[in-house]
């Protein structure tokens, strides 16, 4: 399997006036070509960040402050500011939670399309634009005449596919989707997501998918990363987390997803996630974890590998 | 306090202008004590003196001394623009928060007089009611005078702050919560105001003393008092610049701009404290 | 017989052309405590809904009753009263706190002004017990600001204020949405122990059905202003009627190694203007037939515990006006 996109031991930390936080700590994972690969975790979890990091979008108060990222090979660590303005989007394009609120309300929609195709330097004649324009939102399900209509005049469900359009426009090798249709309805969501998927099919790109439904992940993705404090805490193929989860808190995860099947079985992880500058010791979820015993208590379960293909960072895994 | 220290850190304009500030202040205590402030009276001392050691800052061709001039006036222009900046402000407040949480025909009447005042050029309408009281101005009255308009603009920004916040979350659970509507008022949105208002607040003061002193230098100001605008009243009408008295004009500009520099940077501070969204990181 | 708490006679709500919510006639009587789910997704109506029985938006047209005097007329007196039944948690633990006061700040004050207690000590206890009622301990609570607690602690502090007055009605606008996934469970196991234990009916508005199905008895499904069905909603749920709800169902993402959810997707049907007369979901209703273009159907009552809106029930009795209360079954209830 041919690695299209390789994060090694990437670290983010925030100053903060109490000392640094490592909002993402120490992560490593290899994306293959053409496959779809989850984060999973709730808010605080660090999976935002990631996405961002690799990126190189953080800002101050937050930096990179180790790992090394590389696209197809190449190490992004090297590129200046120029060549990583170029790598976005052409190399690796985002899709960001509240996608609805990413685009210009005063621009059309095809005038946002022309921005990026400018920016990079692709430079097209009226028709070969108007072209490419028609044949993108053909491939994201939108009817041609959206390209001349502006932000408001679209649905939700038509916004978001728009910015997958605008994601898609340079061919990238990896889509990030931060939380594409979390402000979407169930319905609408499935539409999005099966425009997601054939999209990607049609390109040969590969997606990282992140979010919290356990649901959609358990539908769409091929493999699935677990973020606890900004670790990656699990990391298997989604078969293999749904039949066999390794890490407590991915078994709590799954189990927390209300079901459709018997009713007044809802459960909730109990105690709350910490605070990622007061971190317990040991590892960063014993005090909610129904295994947890002294050795958890005191030493950080590094990240093994517990079967083939198959990472968790749990003493018991 | 160390919070307060490094915020202080971070936010150098609000440092930057308290300290002129209080240099001033400094200047004016001090100046008080060392200074025989009645030689800020005319034929008080020899005339047009450059800058010596008997007087640091010279005198004027009225005699009077300009350190002394200084030391009392600075004080009276200051107070006329706290004065008329606190009462346009307090004024402004009371309005806004009547219009922009009842809103109705209480609005509509506040707003209309405040749009219409606000497109009145502000120191044509101060000249004419400047020269209609009779027998001149005291420093009071000049600050009554500029509070008349005073209020126009805190009232249109402050409402429109009100406006937004009475949608909160906070605002409807207050309510459920059986609070009536000036108890809303008073506990719930006014605190979160707070550091707006103190920024208008800055503002207003400034307005007003410029005001003042555009008033003072056309000679419509209290002709007896050593404002900084009277001294440059009489740095006009005798001259100075062209006579080549350069000590005369220097200090009460200089004390201008430190005051004005001052207000500003406080205002650039507080401007960051009202709008968490401007916060620098460390 | 006293006059149930809430009475919607007709009510309907439009902004301009839109038509947030449509001719809905029903009774809210708490006698026998339950919880409703209201489910639909954005413009169904729901929020809409929420907002006319709390008073907090006045309708279009029709009437809200509150214990039989209509809304819009309330003595102050009578303006009391039913703020003290009928109580409300809202979606977002952010916004409801002022940043300036402490939380207690949100406790205390309905404690003040409904004067439930008649000293310090008592309004403490009394703060204290409604606390420890959502799972909550107050040493940990009182006394810290709203940005020092999590949104899932925050959520639950607005429970507890909402039991404080020990309404007969606690109106939960998307509770836990906006709370992270592991979280819900707790604080919708609240909600649930409020109506077992304590007797307060609630009315769940939420898009999200797998949560409604887990905590509620019944449920109200709605698409576009109407209601597209309702009943109890293990029924529902199970067996759903209206093509609306067995879409919804066979759209929520399910954990499972089967990997169905995604087929072929359907065209982009959305983006047409709602019918203006008619069945609002024929545009995109599988069974549609000729006479849904041009005709509403009215609710027909298919089961004991259940009614939809759909022709293909019109064998069935039609639902009476104000009778939607009827195929709402109370807490414990076996159908």
């Amino acid at each position: 399997m041919n690695a299209i996109l390789k994060v090694e031991g990437l670290r983010v930390e925030f100053d903060h006036a109490l000392g640094a936080v490592k909002a993402v700590d120490d992560v490593s994972f290899a994306l293959n070509a053409g496959e779809r690969l989850g984060l999973a975790g709730e808010s605080g979890s660090g999976k935002s960040t990631m996405a961002l990091a690799i990126l190189r979008m953080i800002k101050p108060p937050g930096r990179i402050v180790a790992g090394r990222v590389s696209l197809d090979g190449e190490e992004l660590s090297a590129l200046d500011h120029e060549g990583m303005r170029r790598l976005r989007l052409a190399g690796i394009a985002m899709v960001p939670q509240g996608s609805m609120n990413s685009l210009n309300p005063v621009m059309r929609i095809k005038a946002q399309l022309a921005d990026a195709f400018r920016d990079h330097g692709v430079h097209l004649s009226n028709a070969a634009f108007e072209a490419r324009v028609a044949e993108l939102l053909r491939t994201v399900g939108l009817r041609p005449e959206v390209a001349t209509l502006y932000p408001h005049e679209l649905s939700g469900g038509m916004k978001q596919r728009a910015c997958i359009a605008i994601a898609i426009c340079l061919r990238p090798k990896v889509i990030i989707a931060d939380e594409p249709t979390s402000a979407l309805d169930v319905v609408v969501q499935r539409h999005v997501m099966e425009t997601l998927a054939r999209v990607q099919r049609d390109l040969g790109c590969a997606i990282i998918l992140v979010g919290h439904d356990m649901g959609l992940m358990a539908q769409f993705v091929d493999r699935l990363g677990v973020m606890y404090a900004g670790r990656l805490v699990e990391l298997a193929p989604i078969g293999e987390i749904i039949t066999r989860p390794r890490h407590p808190y991915t078994q709590a995860l799954i189990s927390s997803l209300p079901s459709l099947e018997a009713r007044g079985t809802m459960q909730g992880i109990p105690g709350l996630a910490p605070l990622l500058r007061e971190l317990p010791p040991g590892c960063a979820f014993h005090p909610r974890c129904p295994r947890a015993e002294d050795r958890c208590r005191a030493e950080k379960p590094a990240v093994r590998e517990v079967a083939p293909g198959q990472r968790a960072a749990c003493h018991f895994a | 306090m160390n919070g307060l220290i490094r915020y202080l850190q971070r936010n150098l304009s609000l440092v930057a202008g308290s300290a002129l500030l209080l240099f001033l202040l400094a200047f004016i205590v001090i100046g008080h004590m060392v200074v025989d402030v009645e030689d800020a009276r005319a034929l008080s001392v020899r005339p047009l003196q450059p800058p010596s050691a008997q007087y640091p800052f010279g005198t004027d061709r009225q005699g009077r001394d300009l350190l002394a001039v200084m030391v009392a006036g600075t004080p009276l222009t200051l107070r006329i623009g706290f004065i008329a900046g606190f009462l346009g402000v307090g004024i402004g407040t009371a309005l806004a928060f009547v219009a922009a949480y009842y809103r109705g025909w209480a609005d509509t009447i506040i707003r209309g007089i405040a749009d219409i005042g606000l497109t009145v050029p502000g120191l044509l309408v101060l000249i004419i009611i400047a020269v209609g009281i009779p027998g001149g101005l005291s420093v009071n009255q000049m600050a009554l005078v500029v509070a008349s308009l005073a209020w126009l603009n805190p009232t249109r920004t402050i409402r429109a702050q009100v406006l937004s916040l009475r949608e909160r979350g906070y605002v409807e659970i207050a309510r459920m919560s059986g609070m009536s509507g000036p108890a809303i008022i008073f506990f719930e949105l006014m605190p979160n105001l707070l550091p707006y208002l103190a920024a208008t607040l800055v503002n207003a003061v400034s307005g007003a003393i410029l005001a003042s002193i555009g008033l003072e230098v056309l000679g419509l100001g209290p002709i007896d008092a050593p404002t900084l605008g009277m001294t440059l009243y009489w740095v006009n009408f005798n001259a100075a610049m062209i006579n080549g008295w350069w000590w005369w004009w220097l200090a009460p500009t200089a004390i201008i701009v430190i005051v004005f520099l001052g207000l500003f940077f406080v205002t650039v501070g507080l401007d960051e404290v009202a709008n968490p969204r401007l916060r620098k990181s460390v | 017989m006293s006059a149930p708490l809430l009475e919607t006679r007709h009510v309907g709500k439009r902004y301009g052309a839109m038509t947030a919510l449509s001719d809905l006639s029903m009774t809210i009587d708490t006698t026998r405590p339950a919880i409703t789910a209201v489910v639909g997704e954005s413009g169904s109506g729901k929020t809409t809904l929420a907002r006319i029985i709390l008073g907090l938006t006045p309708p279009s047209e029709g009437q809200v009753l509150y214990r039989g005097h209509d809304m819009a007329g309330l003595s102050g007196r009578q303006k009391r009263e039913f703020r003290r039944e009928v109580q409300a948690v809202f979606q977002d633990p952010y916004e409801v706190y002022n940043p300036f006061y402490r939380v207690d700040h949100v406790l205390t004050t309905p404690v003040k002004n409904f004067g439930l207690a008649s000293s310090r000590a008592e309004a403490r206890t009394l703060i204290e017990g409604a606390l420890r009622a959502v799972g909550l301990r107050p040493e940990e609570i009182l006394g810290r600001f709203p940005h020092q607690l999590s949104g899932g602690q925050r959520q639950r502090i607005m429970v507890a204020r909402a039991v404080l007055m020990k309404p007969k009605l606690i109106v939960a606008d998307e509770p836990v949405s906006m709370v992270d996934a592991s979280l819900r469970a707790t604080i919708l196991g609240s909600l649930r122990k409020l109506t077992d234990e304590m007797g307060i009916s609630i009315i769940y508005i939420t898009h999200d059905l797998a949560t409604a199905y887990q905590v509620s008895d019944n449920i109200l499904v709605m698409y576009r202003a109407c209601v597209a069905e309702a009943g109890e909603v293990e029924r529902v749920v199970k067996h759903p009627q209206h093509p609306y709800t067995q879409l919804l169902i066979s759209s929520i993402p399910k954990v499972s190694t089967t990997r169905d959810w995604l087929e072929d997707e359907g065209e982009q049907k959305a983006a047409a203007a709602p019918s203006a007369i008619g069945c609002r979901f024929v545009e995109r209703c599988p069974v549609a037939m000729a006479k849904c273009a041009t005709t509403l159907p009215p609710l027909y009552r298919t089961e004991p515990a259940r009614a939809a809106a759909c022709f293909q029930y019109e064998a069935s009795p039609e639902l009476q006006a104000g009778a939607l209360d009827e195929v709402l079954v109370k807490a414990h209830e076996v159908v």
